[in-house]
């Protein structure tokens, strides 16, 4: 069999040119020219093997070489992983940055930031919420002090934001629902701020997370947000800063973080308590939700007329796999 | 004729209108009255037939009669129902007038439901649609895994845990917590470094003390036995103080550790000698 496979190989190099520089001693063949599946699966995994040995056998080599040169070995070389790979935006912000220290200072977060207004929110879904997102609805308004829940009875979102403007709230969000479990999420700054879409999934419940803490207290909770760097990385920043009180209550020892991995952000609620000033422990209390951001548009909301800040294009965007936009 | 259609289509042969389920055998005959397949509903075994179909939101009454059976072209009669139910209730009637109680009944009950179907159409298109959107399999197994692994890397809890620690050494949380251990840490070393350089200088002014002192000695001799001796005890008392005094120092900021041997052996010496010193060394000062 080992010559029955062996022929087909040379035959496909005998039946070049002649060349006597290309001339391989002994004639091999390739591991996917054999017919026989069988067999053909057996010499691949003996290749595999063989090619593992290898690989071990170069690391010990290498790790002895190491050994030997002691304190002159070459640094340990640093592994590649996404976030080191990723594409350079030209839009993530520099700490220092003035022009986007002025923006910030005059775009529609700026009365929030500055104190003049104290964040109010409304929470509601779409049309006939089943019972998880009720129970998620509620959920979420402890965790946003300040905020309420009502139920959606098919009243159109361009007729209740004028109302919520007379009634002084600051924020809507809306959860979609779909086949009874939440999975959108709109959030609408009021007074013409802008409007994000977020596309919502593994959302946990209080009662589904492995955690037995008790529940949320009416503290207000500190936020972290972790790994928002692009332009429009902190505006959604600071969109979600502005759901919550200025002043966190530390007594309270609960914090929400929105944690921006690869262009998901990760939303959890602790509480937390320091055992010594190098430790710290968490526990997870509150619901938690992994968002995914769709659109970004300038005004309220308005699908039709609106100008969208930011459209997530799955052409154009998702072409590259280490490019991240937030 | 009928019959024979029916004995040959509808009950043993194929009829290609028939639908067959296990309870119930329906007919997909557009001019079907009651939608099944019966002797009576069939359209195709009857040669006097009616029906009520709508188009684009008007309703028609069709009517099939005996008559024009071999003309297929012009089989199918057509009516014009009115927009009025009752109106167009009584049309049927006087439409059907003589007709089988049957397929009268049927048509009023067919119409009834059609313009009930027509209201609730024309409701719903006020109101807002759920915009249905097609997920596309690939795409949604590739979010899901991109989520799992961004998850992973993410390491939630440990940047949690950071950052918090963070906000508590920039000092955030005020005095809520009192961790005074590393207050104590950083404010002795802190001591550590400005003792180290205190002592240089205090070595530095000693040295001068000490040169002073030896002078003041060499005038002294000359004065007072007495002053002599203790100047010259004073002297060497003083240095040992200010060693003791370095050391007192070190392990001040050493903190916690207990005072070590050496330290302890020469706080007795210490103590008597430095009370009886420091008078005579301001008087002499």
């Amino acid at each position: 069999a080992g010559d029955g496979s062996g022929q087909p190989g040379s035959a496909a190099e005998g039946g070049g040119p002649p060349a006597p520089q290309r001339v391989l001693f002994p004639p091999t063949f390739s591991v996917s020219e054999i017919k026989n599946k069988q067999r053909r699966h057996f010499m691949f995994l003996r290749w595999k093997q063989q090619q593992r040995k290898e690989k071990l056998a170069a690391k010990k080599k290498r790790r002895k070489e190491r050994e030997a040169l002691g304190d002159k070995a070459p640094p340990k070389a640093i592994p590649k992983t996404i976030e080191n790979q990723r594409v350079y935006d030209e839009t993530t912000v520099d700490p220092n940055d003035e022009e986007v220290a002025f923006d910030e200072a005059t775009d529609e977060f700026a009365p929030y930031f500055n104190r003049q207004t104290v964040p109010k929110i409304l929470i509601t879904t779409s049309d006939r919420p089943r019972g998880r997102t009720v129970r998620f609805c509620e959920q979420l308004s402890t965790v946003l002090p300040n905020s309420h829940v009502y139920y959606r009875r098919g009243l159109a979102l361009k007729r209740i934001i004028p109302q919520c403007i007379a009634r002084d709230f600051t924020d809507l969000i809306v959860i979609n629902e779909d086949r009874n479990i939440p999975n959108g999420l709109l959030l609408s700054h009021l007074p013409d701020g802008p409007t994000a879409h977020f596309r919502m999934s593994s959302v946990r419940l209080r009662k589904e997370i492995k955690r037995k803490g008790k529940e949320p207290t009416e503290h207000a909770p500190e936020v972290i947000l972790n790994n928002f760097t692009t332009r429009l990385g902190h505006s959604i920043g600071r969109m979600f800063a502005s759901l919550f009180p200025h002043d966190p209550q530390f007594t309270g020892r609960q914090v929400a973080t929105f944690h921006n991995q690869r262009d998901y952000i990760f939303f959890r609620f602790h509480r937390y308590i320091f055992k010594s000033e190098k430790k710290v422990g968490i526990q997870e209390l509150g619901p938690r939700f992994t968002l995914k951001l769709r659109s970004l548009q300038k005004g309220t909301f308005d699908s039709k007329f609106g100008e969208y800040e930011w459209i997530h294009k799955r052409r154009e965007m998702d072409t590259s796999r280490r490019k991240f936009h937030l | 004729s009928p019959q024979v259609i029916w004995d040959t289509l509808g009950n043993r042969q194929f009829c290609s209108y028939k639908i067959t389920t296990k309870t119930q055998n329906f007919c997909r005959n557009e001019y079907n009255l009651t939608g099944l397949c019966n002797r009576s509903s069939c359209p195709l075994a009857n040669s006097q037939y009616a029906t009520v179909r709508e188009e684009k939101g008007r309703c028609y009454l069709y009517m099939k009669t005996i008559e024009r059976a071999p003309f297929p072209r012009r089989l199918w009669e057509r009516v014009l129902l009115s927009k009025n139910y009752e109106k167009a209730l009584e049309e049927i009637d006087e439409n059907l007038i003589y007709w089988p109680r049957f397929i009268r009944h049927k048509c009023k009950q067919r119409f009834t439901k059609i313009t009930q179907y027509l209201i609730r159409i024309r409701k719903l298109t006020l109101k807002r649609q759920r915009k249905l959107v097609p997920l596309r399999r690939k795409i949604e197994r590739r979010e899901k895994r991109r989520e799992e692994k961004a998850l992973v890397a993410a390491q939630l809890d440990n940047a949690i845990e950071k950052e918090l620690l963070e906000r508590l050494k920039q000092d955030t949380y005020g005095d809520i917590y009192n961790f005074p251990i590393h207050a104590f840490d950083k404010a002795l070393q802190q001591q550590d470094v400005e003792s180290e350089s205190e002592s240089d200088a205090e070595k530095e002014e000693d040295e001068d003390v000490d040169k002073r002192e030896f002078v003041e000695a060499d005038d002294s001799e000359l004065s007072d036995f007495e002053d002599m001796d203790k100047l010259e005890t004073s002297s060497e008392e003083e240095q040992e103080e200010e060693e003791e005094v370095e050391k007192v120092s070190h392990s001040k900021s050493k903190g916690k550790t207990p005072l070590k041997g050496p330290g302890r052996r020469k706080r007795p010496y210490i103590e008597i000698e430095y009370e009886e010193e420091t008078e005579p060394a301001t008087k002499s000062k």
